[in-house]
Parts: structure tokens; C-alpha cells; sequence
């Protein structure tokens, strides 16, 4: 990643937002993930924020502790410096999936759009390694990218009003995993049994920006076993 | 447990504190209060911490019973406030014994008031605020974004505090019926904006709608135009000002989302924040722009 591709834009009366590269890719997740780690070692108590996204940092500092020009200055420098230094790769993560049509509504019309079997949609779905390249939306919910193109689908015309928590959702070439139970519409093709979001643990998520993730099948058993319940498995179909 | 009882919730009574920083890598929004000026006095009055928590009132129509006696200050919007029977003013503090019934009536200029107990409710924290976000189910009383219902206890304890303190005249603010001119800082994508869409913008009155909360307050006015077909998400600051396909701006308060796609044209200028949160729908805001550095020039001034 050649410096010269970072670009520094004023957000707002304290926040500057930093763009990494045109597209997104695992590279340019990795650097963004390493320059906020630098940045809140050396500028800690100045900076209120960060947002991570899939080419951007958002920088929200104290503007009673540094200045726009400064904090410029200090991001151009952390930056320069984490070029040369081998990138932090992130953690891999492995989230097991109970793909089904009782927990997966949009699977067949998937498999169908996508002419394949559902066999295939799923085996698919697997066969990825996905980036975290952003979280927002609800606390928790991250966004992996990408898809392989041939199970890529537009979301719902009408979102769902409730999308029970762990539905596994395809949106064009990106999968998520809803965190909570929400309104959405994404392509829910299987469930997740694990917490994605639980306030009252340290982290409080299983994934960050940069890390990597795989889904492996599971059984309906397994998925009880795991915490999976059969109430949120046929809500997904309502 | 001792504190104020709520007797009526009123319209909509949210507890807020500072807000929620620094897990927005999370997807966890800040919260905290709409109006962080009048925050700020209620607090000072009580002599509490700055960031203490306080109730946030929309409109009014609350009643508490207090089982302790302690001190309160009422501030934000042109409120009725009643101890029992009597008529107390606004920007004061007010001395509160056990048993006393405290009323805010309905505002009648502003929309958001804000009341402070002394030594701040003492709410339980998650992620570092006991600031209520309804849509994260995260803060207030049981920690899951609920809003003040009848029957709840307001945690507060006991104080000896009876010095009076009033906020002087000059220092409040002066709620018009005109329009409200709020500053912003240009950032974001704005230079990919035509010049003649920004003049729309800057030359025109805009309308707050009627799906405007803490989360947004969506513009009603001339659309303003942009070519841009696709965006990547990416982090959205506070008072960030973002046009949609239908060519409206909607201004993304302190519920926001952490991320979006939508192209933006800057952020508002957070002290005229504070004066987007006492604007109902209906009311009218015009935009002009204000340099980064005196912004930030004036935000260390302010601060002092």
C-alpha cells in the first residue's frame, strides 16, 4: 500500500477521515486495522473514536488536546511508518452455520437465482475466507466480504420486520450474521448459534475490522447443543 | 434503594450521561444528551460532575415523587416547573424534601429539557454511560435502552447540598419562532457536489420533518443533486449532514449510526447542535458555512 493512496478529508469540527485505497480488498482491511492500533498507542487520551470501514478511518479527536494540522501530521507519520512494518493479519475465526431452509427462508430462491443446488449455495458459502470489513448497523454486526460471486443476490425488495439473532444473510457480494434479533433484509440462508454481541463480556464481540472469518456446516443437533434454539430457528420463517 | 419515583413519564424521559465513547469500532453509537449546553448547566447547578446523569425531557408532562431530600435544577426549554404546588423557576436550583411532588408541564418554547439531581442518578453503567439508546437496547435503568415508564426509581442518593445557585440571564438561550441559522464545517465529499448544488443548500430554508429523533433529523427543501452512482460505507461523525437518493438532507444526531453510504457534505458545528435539539418538526433552519480552524478556535474559547 504506497502512502500516497492514503488521503486525509476534513469530517467534521473534530473528526478527519482518512481513505486508504479506491477498493476494498484484505490489504487494505489489515493496514486500517494497523494504523488505528498505532494511532491510539501514541495519541491515546486526544482521541475520542475511531471508526474503521472498508477503505476509510474515521479519526474523532479532542480538539482542547491537538489541532486538525497536528493530528494531520500524526496520522501522515503513523501511517509512513506501518508501510514498511509487516501488517497485523488479524485473527482467524471460525463460526459454525446451521444451513437449512427452517433456518435458512431464502435459501431455495437463492439456489435458484444463482442456478445451483442448495447444496451448492452452501458448500459455496464455505469455501470463502472473509475479511471483517466493517461493523455498524447494530452493535455487533459485521460485514465480510466477499461473496464469490456466483451466490452474490440483491437484498429483499421489503426488509423483514424481524430477523431472529444469528440469521446468516447474503447482500450482493458481502455475509453477515445478525447480532440481535432486528429488521432486515438480507438473503438469510442459515443461522449461527453464537454470540456475536454480548454486553456483559470483554471483548463483547467475536470479531473486529481486519479479522477473518469461516463458516463451517453444522448439524440441527449440533446447533441446539451450541445454543441454538428451535424458537429463533422457526422465526426465521415467519 | 432511594431516589424519585416516576409518578408520569411524560412524553418521552430518557436518562443521559456524557455519552458512549470509543466503541463506535463496535457498531455502539455515543448517545448522550441532544442538547449538551443546557446538560452542562443542570449539572454545574447541582455542582455535580460534568458528565453526571441527568433526565432528558421531551416536551414535559413528567412527575416524580422524591423519597429523599436533595437539591434539583431544571434547564433546556421554557418549562412549568412545579414543587407540589408551587410555581419554580427554570435555571435555578431548588431545594427537594422527602415526599415533594416535582411536575414539568409542557414546554412553550424549546422541546428538550433537561433535570439534574444532586450527586447525579446513580444509574447502573454499560459500555461506560448509563446513556439510554433505544435502538441499541443499550443504557438507562435496567442497561436496555429503555425509555422512564411509570413506577420506576430513579437511583438517587440523599444530599445535604442547599446552597442556591441561579444561571444568569445572559448565558440561556433565546428560543425565536424565526429561522434558526446553523453553522457547518464542509467535509466529507463535499467538493464532489456541483457549486450549484451547494448554493442550493446555503440559499434556501430547509423544513425539519416529522420522522426527525435523536437519531436524525431529516430536511425538508430543494433536493440537492449528485452524480456519485455507488459509496462505500464509512464512519459518520456527529451533526454529519448526508443527502439521500431523493436528494434531502438528513443531519445524523447522537443516536446515529456509526456507519453509512450516503454521500456527505460536512458536519454541523456542534454548539448550533444544541440548538437543532430544542427545534420541533415543522420548524425552519437555514445552513452557512464556518471555517475548521475558527471552529475549533471557538470550541477551546468555549471551553474555558
Amino acid at each position: 500500500m504506497s502512502l500516497e493512496l492514503a488521503k486525509i478529508t476534513i469530517a467534521g469540527e473534530n473528526s478527519v477521515i482518512v481513505y486508504f485505497s479506491e477498493r476494498p480488498c484484505s490489504r487494505t482491511s489489515s493496514l486500517i486495522a494497523s494504523t488505528a492500533k498505532l494511532l491510539q498507542t501514541n495519541l491515546s487520551d486526544k482521541l475520542i473514536d475511531l471508526v474503521p470501514s472498508y477503505t476509510s478511518l474515521l479519526v474523532v479527536y479532542d480538539v482542547l488536546l491537538i489541532d486538525y494540522l497536528t493530528i494531520k501530521t500524526e496520522i501522515q507519520t503513523v501511517i509512513s511508518n506501518s508501510s514498511d512494518k509487516p501488517l497485523t493479519t488479524g485473527n482467524r475465526i471460525e463460526l459454525p452455520v446451521y444451513y437449512s431452509l427452517e433456518t435458512g427462508p431464502d435459501l431455495q430462491r437463492l439456489a435458484e437465482h444463482a442456478k445451483l443446488t442448495i447444496d451448492d449455495v452452501i458448500a459455496i458459502h464455505q469455501q470463502t475466507e472473509y475479511t471483517v470489513y466493517a461493523m455498524g448497523f447494530a452493535p455487533g454486526f459485521a460485514y465480510l466480504g466477499e461473496t464469490d460471486e456466483k451466490i452474490s443476490m440483491p437484498r429483499l425488495a421489503t426488509p423483514r420486520t424481524i430477523v431472529p439473532r444469528g440469521a446468516v444473510g447474503i447482500a450482493d457480494r458481502q455475509t453477515a450474521i445478525y447480532p440481535a434479533e432486528s429488521p432486515g433484509g438480507w438473503n438469510l440462508i442459515g443461522q449461527c448459534p453464537s454470540l456475536m454481541f454480548n454486553p456483559s463480556k470483554v471483548p463483547s464481540t467475536l470479531v473486529e475490522v481486519g479479522d477473518r472469518v469461516r463458516f463451517k456446516a453444522i448439524s440441527r443437533d449440533q446447533f441446539i447443543q451450541l445454543g441454538g434454539t428451535n424458537n429463533s430457528a422457526s422465526s426465521a420463517i415467519q | 434503594m432511594t431516589g424519585l419515583k416516576v409518578i408520569n413519564p411524560g412524553m418521552y424521559s430518557l436518562i443521559q450521561d456524557g455519552g458512549r465513547q470509543g466503541f463506535h469500532n463496535i457498531g455502539i453509537t455515543t448517545g448522550g444528551p441532544f442538547d449538551r449546553y443546557s446538560f452542562g448547566w443542570a449539572n454545574k447547578l447541582c455542582n455535580n460532575l460534568d458528565y453526571a446523569a441527568c433526565l432528558e425531557i421531551l416536551v414535559g408532562g413528567l412527575v416524580l415523587e422524591s423519597s429523599i431530600s436533595t437539591q434539583i435544577a431544571v434547564t433546556g426549554a421554557d418549562v412549568p416547573i412545579k414543587i407540589n404546588a408551587k410555581s419554580v423557576a427554570g435555571w435555578s436550583t431548588h431545594n427537594i424534601a422527602v415526599g415533594d411532588r416535582i411536575s414539568i408541564g409542557y414546554a412553550t418554547a424549546g422541546c428538550r429539557s433537561y433535570l439534574a439531581v444532586a450527586g447525579g442518578i446513580q444509574c447502573p453503567l454499560i459500555f461506560g454511560s448509563a446513556s439510554t439508546v433505544k435502538r441499541e437496547k443499550l443504557g438507562g435503568l435496567t442497561k436496555d435502552g429503555q425509555a422512564l415508564a411509570q413506577g420506576d426509581l430513579i437511583p438517587c442518593n440523599t444530599s445535604q447540598e442547599n446552597t442556591s445557585r441561579t444561571v444568569a440571564q445572559q448565558y440561556r438561550p433565546q428560543f425565536s419562532q424565526d429561522t434558526t441559522e446553523i453553522r457547518l464545517i464542509l467535509g466529507y465529499q463535499y467538493s464532489q457536489f456541483d457549486p450549484s448544488q451547494l448554493h442550493l443548500l446555503f440559499n434556501n430554508e430547509y423544513t425539519i420533518s416529522q420522522q426527525s429523533d435523536r437519531m436524525g433529523y431529516r430536511l425538508e427543501g430543494p433536493a440537492i443533486s449528485y452524480s456519485q452512482s455507488e459509496m462505500l460505507s464509512e464512519g459518520i461523525c456527529l451533526g454529519a449532514i448526508q443527502i439521500t437518493a431523493d436528494g434531502q438532507p438528513i443531519i445524523l444526531l447522537c443516536d446515529r449510526q456509526t456507519i453509512g453510504g450516503y454521500p456527505k457534505l460536512g458536519s454541523v458545528f456542534s454548539p448550533d447542535i444544541d440548538k437543532l435539539a430544542q427545534l420541533m418538526p415543522g420548524r425552519k433552519i437555514c445552513f452557512k458555512a464556518i471555517d475548521l480552524k475558527q471552529a475549533q478556535v471557538l470550541l477551546r474559547q468555549s471551553a474555558q
